[in-house]
């Protein structure tokens, strides 16, 4: 392994000389993406402001290719190091082009004007982030995801080796959010440029990123491949979740399941019965599901929604003890929903519960959010 | 784009010519102008005939002369300097504050220049019936500085620029309420300087008043022009300026220390002129439909310059013989503009 291209040295960083979070010691290589994450209010912020140079360090080093960025020039950082913060800025009468070009700001003479070259080099930036259109609007008129990508583009015209991005999704909707992650991705990959932000949504951090930092209140927490470093556990840890819950394998967040003694039993699988918990959950109303196997998308939803799930082995076999405990189960309830999976091969048991639950006097009612019983 | 980028030039260049058209209208129109008539042959012979005429080779009536010479080029000159170095400090403290209503007026330097002014001539008139400039100068510095110290002191502690506002306010009315405390217990005749001062006026500028303020004011402005390019970087935010390898720290304080120098002088030399600071630096954003400090440093003052030569005439003409305070005339048509623009500027 090569010597890291930026790396914290046991830093402390915080407010006034009182320390927020010590020990940090992180390394990132070049082209790879290190992503901070952890609750609101944990440090995140006071990590990048350090390294950005807004903070002072309250102890240890912050290095870039080994240097020093205390004692380092800011002029020769500047062409190394771009910035992408949370300030709005609202600058007056600057188009998008005149915001991205302010990112050749170290390249520049005395007077600040820009060469033929400097222009290519902004209107590269700007289509790279898709902007190239926009390049002549004035820039207060834009909205939210296209500011963002503009100072994206402003931080790519500056050349650096490496990118500090503070929170760069927070305004943005979920398509916007996958573009710019998607434009962060294939710079680091393609350009080698290395990339350290900090990001709220578990679920995008574990995608985009090589590497995760779990920053909580009494420090970092965790440091490591996102699969490493994500599982259902720590992650409920890290953000101290008492309610709801986070699937490490599919980056997805569910809410708490309701509470209360279930009256409804759902009849699920391959993802038919997806929607019938959510909406269930929504209602506040408790429920059982069954039978589903351990690899059933379905699980993945009624293992944190429902009060109790009649699960099976993946790959195993459907035995008598699940059919019974799922029909204890239906005995306890009052409604039976058939979410509409089709009643074939390893789900044949389906067809037999539903004439169990009929057998016994239970209401059975289609699946789907309208019909929901409450 | 390309094509915008030439658009842009000609728009900038219209503007400066027009700028530097409508300067040399204004100048030409001033001297032209006043309560003693003279013929307009005659004053462009006693200007790019000055040395013949004072040595005596070619003829001139002596009190047209004079008039010509000692009162309207000093007084129109000093409007020129002055009122430049006012919409460029205004330009500065817009830019610091990252507030559209920032100005040294506003922010009470003018009245905290007011207050060391008026310690400065009570203090001294026991001794010496008149203040020498340099020390009208000095006092009003200190007084700029000092106001501006405590408006920042307590702008970065609370970090919000409205009630910045609000605290030059309250500075700039305490700083009245000892002047107006001081005045009370003074004679008479030791504050008719100050009254007079505090009018805001260019009468009765001498050409050592010229020479003074250009030495202070042109330097100033060719900092400021040289710092253009760190403003540039100040205007997306100072975490950017950081970023791109501004010295913040040490920016800010040139900063400042750049635009007290500049109001100082003014207030010095002329007292308090409001508005200049404010809306000249609006109207070129507007005409440039561009805030770059490469180009707003020289239009602001250029605009400036053109704005006050212009207030100073309709000061002096308007009610001849009577003249108006020149404040009086840039609140009169500058407040208007700045209403007009607050009002317009909303619109995309």
């Amino acid at each position: 392994m090569d010597k890291p291209y930026f790396e914290l040295r046991d830093l402390a960083v915080g407010y006034n000389g009182k320390p927020l979070l010590s020990h940090i010691s992180l390394s990132l290589q070049r082209g790879g993406i290190m992503t901070l994450t952890g609750p609101n209010g944990s440090g995140k912020s006071t990590i990048l402001k350090t390294v950005t140079r807004r903070l002072p360090a309250i102890s240890g080093q912050i290095l870039l290719e080994g240097e020093d960025l205390r004692f380092a020039d800011s002029k020769a950082m500047a062409r190394k190091m771009a910035v992408v913060l949370t300030d709005r800025i609202r600058p007056e009468l600057l188009t998008a082009f005149d915001v991205a070009a302010a990112g050749r700001y170290p390249y520049t003479g005395s007077f600040g004007l820009l060469t033929r070259r400097d222009r290519e080099i902004v209107l590269d930036a700007l289509s790279q982030v898709n902007a190239a259109d926009i390049a002549d609007r004035d820039f207060s008129a834009l909205s939210d995801g296209q500011r963002q990508r503009v100072l994206l583009a402003r931080a790519i015209a500056q050349e650096p080796e490496l990118i500090v991005l503070d929170e760069p999704t927070s305004f943005l909707d979920i398509r916007h959010k996958i573009e710019l992650l998607e434009i962060l991705r294939s710079m680091s990959k393609e350009r080698g440029v290395a990339i350290l932000m900090s990001l709220h949504e578990i679920d995008l951090a574990s995608k985009v990123s090589d590497t995760v930092v779990c920053v909580s209140p009494d420090g970092i927490s965790a440091f490591g491949k996102p699969e490493e470093v994500f599982s259902d556990l720590s992650v409920r840890r890290l953000y101290g979740l008492e309610r709801g819950s986070y699937n490490a394998s599919l980056g997805s967040i569910e809410l708490a399941a309701p509470l209360g003694v279930p009256q409804v039993f759902v009849v699920g699988g391959g993802g038919y019965g997806i929607p019938v918990y959510r909406a269930l959950q929504k209602a506040g109303v408790p429920f059982y599901a069954g039978i589903l196997f351990e690899n059933d998308l379905d699980l993945a939803v009624a293992a944190p929604l429902a009060a109790s799930v009649v699960k099976c082995p993946a790959f195993g076999d459907l035995t008598e003890a699940h059919i019974s405990a799922a029909k204890a189960l239906i005995d306890a309830s009052e409604t039976v929903v058939d979410s509409g999976c089709p009643a074939r091969g390893t789900n044949s048991a389906k067809a037999e519960l539903l004439d169990y639950a009929r057998s016994r006097g239970k209401r059975v009612v289609p699946g789907g959010a309208s019909e929901v019983p409450s | 784009m390309n094509v915008n980028v030439k658009l842009n030039t000609a728009r900038y260049c219209a503007v400066f010519i027009s700028l530097f058209a409508l300067f040399v209208l204004s100048v030409i129109w001033s001297i032209n102008s006043g309560s003693v008539s003279i013929p307009v042959g005659e004053i462009w012979r006693m200007i790019f005939h000055k040395g013949a005429i004072e040595r005596g080779e070619l003829a001139a009536d002596a009190s047209a002369f004079n008039i010509i010479w000692k009162i309207r080029l000093p007084r129109l000159m000093l409007a020129a300097v002055l009122g430049g170095a006012l919409s460029l400090s205004g330009f500065l403290l817009q830019t610091f504050f990252r507030n559209p209503i920032a100005g040294p007026f506003v922010l009470g330097i003018s009245s905290g220049a007011k207050m060391f002014l008026a310690v400065v001539t009570i203090a001294l008139s026991a001794w010496i019936p008149t203040v020498p400039v340099a020390v009208t100068v000095a006092a009003a510095f200190l007084g700029s500085m000092f106001t501006m110290m405590f408006a920042l002191l307590f702008g970065g502690r609370l970090k919000n620029m409205s009630m910045l506002l609000v605290i030059g306010i309250m500075i700039s009315y305490i700083c009245s309420a000892v002047t107006d405390f001081l005045i009370n217990f003074a004679k008479e005749a030791d504050i008719v300087n100050l009254t007079h001062w505090s009018m805001g006026s260019f009468s009765a500028a001498s050409w050592r008043d010229v020479k003074i303020s250009a030495l202070i004011v042109l330097p100033t402005f060719l900092c400021v022009f040289l710092l253009s390019k760190p403003i540039s970087a100040y205007a997306l935010g100072e975490g950017y300026a950081l970023s791109l390898g501004v010295n913040v720290r040490r920016f800010r304080v040139l900063l400042i220390l750049l635009s007290s120098v500049l109001s100082a002088c003014v207030t010095a030399f002329a007292g308090p002129i409001s508005f200049v600071g404010i809306a000249v630096p609006h109207i070129c954003r507007i005409l440039l439909k561009s805030s770059k400090p490469i180009l707003m440093v020289p239009a602001s003052f250029v605009c400036g310059a053109v704005f006050c030569v212009f207030c100073d005439l309709v000061a002096r003409t308007v009610f001849s013989p009577t003249e108006l305070s020149v404040g009086t005339v840039t609140s009169a048509i500058g407040a208007p503009i700045v209403i007009w623009l607050m009002i317009n500027l909303k619109k995309p």
